[in-house]
């Protein structure tokens, strides 16, 4: 595995296989008494959000400590970038405290790769979301519920996703969940379908590893999960369709449309949700919907990741080695 | 499965110390003796340390339901996360851990390893079960113990005692991982001059 994390699209089938089977154990200890693990005793680690999130922050932080790692939550409203202070200078800043990892939400994109490539921190450098570009951990642990769901929490022990389809449905183009899903989705061997208005399909999908759609009920009958996404309101600065009334017809979803998807296909949405915008009430609450069981998952998969790239000396080996004594 | 002597030299063609028959003979005498000091093992849970202390344990709670005729219960416990030499190398993948549905709370937990050698898996064993409850004992069984312990850990069921030396390697293959039985004793290349 590389040492940072900072898009889907570094990692191998076999780097995101093992990710997805760690998690599958990490899981575990929430079945625990005890829900804390020793691995990461003495490692400190900083949360470093320049962007407003609720449950990607608890998420890392939940992951971090139980994991026994000592942690610093770093919020820039109210602190000195506000006052002006730069990624540079926060960054030498963490460096000098001694910080052991960096995870990093930014409105930016590409700042994650400038902080893990720019030589101010040595430290490795997880993207928790960076602008419009890239959200590794939220693949990882969509592609962790979907194998869980798909083929069983045991059966999907170093399985991918082959021949899975799976289809993503809305804001493409404002959104890193989407980039990221693409991404680690063909990696893992499924088939994605993108399904948007016109307006709100990126410039040059077409290299992208993955079909696109304009038409939302043609798909939805041959799809394994549906992934809704949110309509992201402060990341748009013009009108990409005419109301919000015609969006959710077209591309909302409702009883009706998810009857037309197979018995066993999953309705996915990594949240926060817009009730009655991209999903209806009688969908998110429905058994089908994995909106919460995704939560709990993010937990597992990013202790995963911190595992894997900080539990020893250097990230992990994807293939173990076998041992004498 | 402790590793301190795992290393990237080569080393001499190992020969066998034991072969099938003879684990299996060690196998159902320590059953016996389990049964013997445990009275009966009615409370008895088998827990095997991955990879190879899991077939272990398997193979040991068939042969005490042969001789109790009850079912023991048989799980394993992945001790990667509680070692104390994860920093030594790259992140190790995890094994798998599975309690037996009615956990080990107030029962004697029996801890199943293929080697004994400094008991710093036990060591690490005994962190991961305080972790997951609460047993009214824990007790060692191992197919060899090779000595050289760098801790206060012994067994209380050994299949054999192996006296070696730091320069020789240890090494358990068991069918189900392996497609034989077998106990082989290795020696290490020595070193060169310029990298001991």
């Amino acid at each position: 595995m590389k040492r940072h994390l900072i898009s889907a699209a570094d990692l191998t089938r076999d780097d995101a296989v093992l990710i997805l089977d760690t998690a599958e154990e990490m899981a575990r200890v929430a079945d625990r008494p005890i829900k804390k693990l020793p691995t990461l005793r003495g490692r400190t680690i900083c949360n470093l959000f320049f962007e407003d999130s609720t449950r990607t922050r608890i998420s890392f932080e939940a992951a971090e400590k139980r994991l026994s790692a000592d942690v610093i939550n770093f919020a820039a409203k109210g602190s000195s970038v506000s006052k002006g202070e730069s990624l540079k200078d926060t960054a030498q800043t963490l460096e000098a405290m001694g910080v052991d990892a960096v995870v990093i939400r930014h409105s930016a994109s590409g700042a994650p790769y400038r902080l893990a490539t720019s030589g101010w921190i040595d430290a490795p450098v997880i993207n928790a979301g960076d602008g419009t570009h890239q959200h590794p951990t939220q693949a990882l642990l969509d592609a962790f519920t979907m194998r869980r769901r798909l083929i069983g929490p045991d059966a999907g022990l170093g399985q991918d996703l082959a021949g899975r389809r799976i289809t993503l449905v809305g804001d493409v183009l404002h959104s890193r969940v989407a980039r990221s899903n693409v991404d680690l989705l063909h990696t893992l061997g499924a088939e994605v379908t993108l399904v948007a208005p016109p307006t709100l399909v990126p410039v040059g999908v077409e290299n992208w590893p993955c079909e696109v759609s304009y038409d939302l009920d043609a798909v939805l009958p041959k799809s394994d999960a549906v992934m809704m996404l949110r309509v992201q309101r402060e990341r748009m600065n013009a009108a990409f369709f005419p109301t919000e009334r015609e969006y959710s017809r077209r591309y909302g979803l409702d009883g009706e449309r998810m009857a037309r998807m197979p018995g066993h296909a999953l309705v996915m949405h990594p949240g926060p949700m817009v009730r009655g915008m991209e999903i209806t009430a009688e969908v998110a609450d429905s058994d089908r919907c994995t909106v919460v069981e995704q939560v709990a998952n993010g937990v597992s998969i990013r202790m995963a990741v911190l595992y894997l790239l900080l539990g020893g000396n250097e990230p992990a080996l994807t293939h173990p080695r076998t041992e004498e004594k | 499965m402790d590793a301190s002597s795992s290393d990237t030299t080569d080393r001499l063609p190992a020969r066998p110390v034991l072969e099938g028959p003879d684990i299996a003979r060690m196998l159902t005498r320590i059953a016996h003796e389990i049964v013997e000091r445990a009275k009966g093992a009615d409370d008895v849970v088998l827990l095997g340390i991955p990879t190879r202390g899991v077939f272990l344990a398997r193979r040991l709670a068939a042969k005490l339901e042969e001789i109790t005729g009850r079912t023991v219960p048989v799980g394993s416990l992945d001790i990667t996360m509680y070692r104390d030499d994860l920093r030594l190398g790259p992140a190790r993948t995890l094994a798998r851990t599975d309690i037996p549905a009615d956990g080990i709370e107030g029962r004697v937990v029996l801890l199943v390893d293929d080697v004994l050698f400094s008991g710093r898996t036990i060591r690490a064993a005994l962190d991961a079960l305080g972790d997951i409850g609460r047993p009214r004992a824990v007790q060692l069984a191992v197919l060899v113990d090779r000595g050289h312990r760098e801790l206060p850990i012994r067994a209380d069921y050994v299949g054999k005692n192996l006296p070696t030396s730091l320069r020789e390697t240890v090494k358990v293959q068991l069918t189900e991982e392996d497609g034989r039985d077998a106990v082989l004793l290795g020696v290490k290349h020595p070193a060169p001059a310029g990298e001991r």
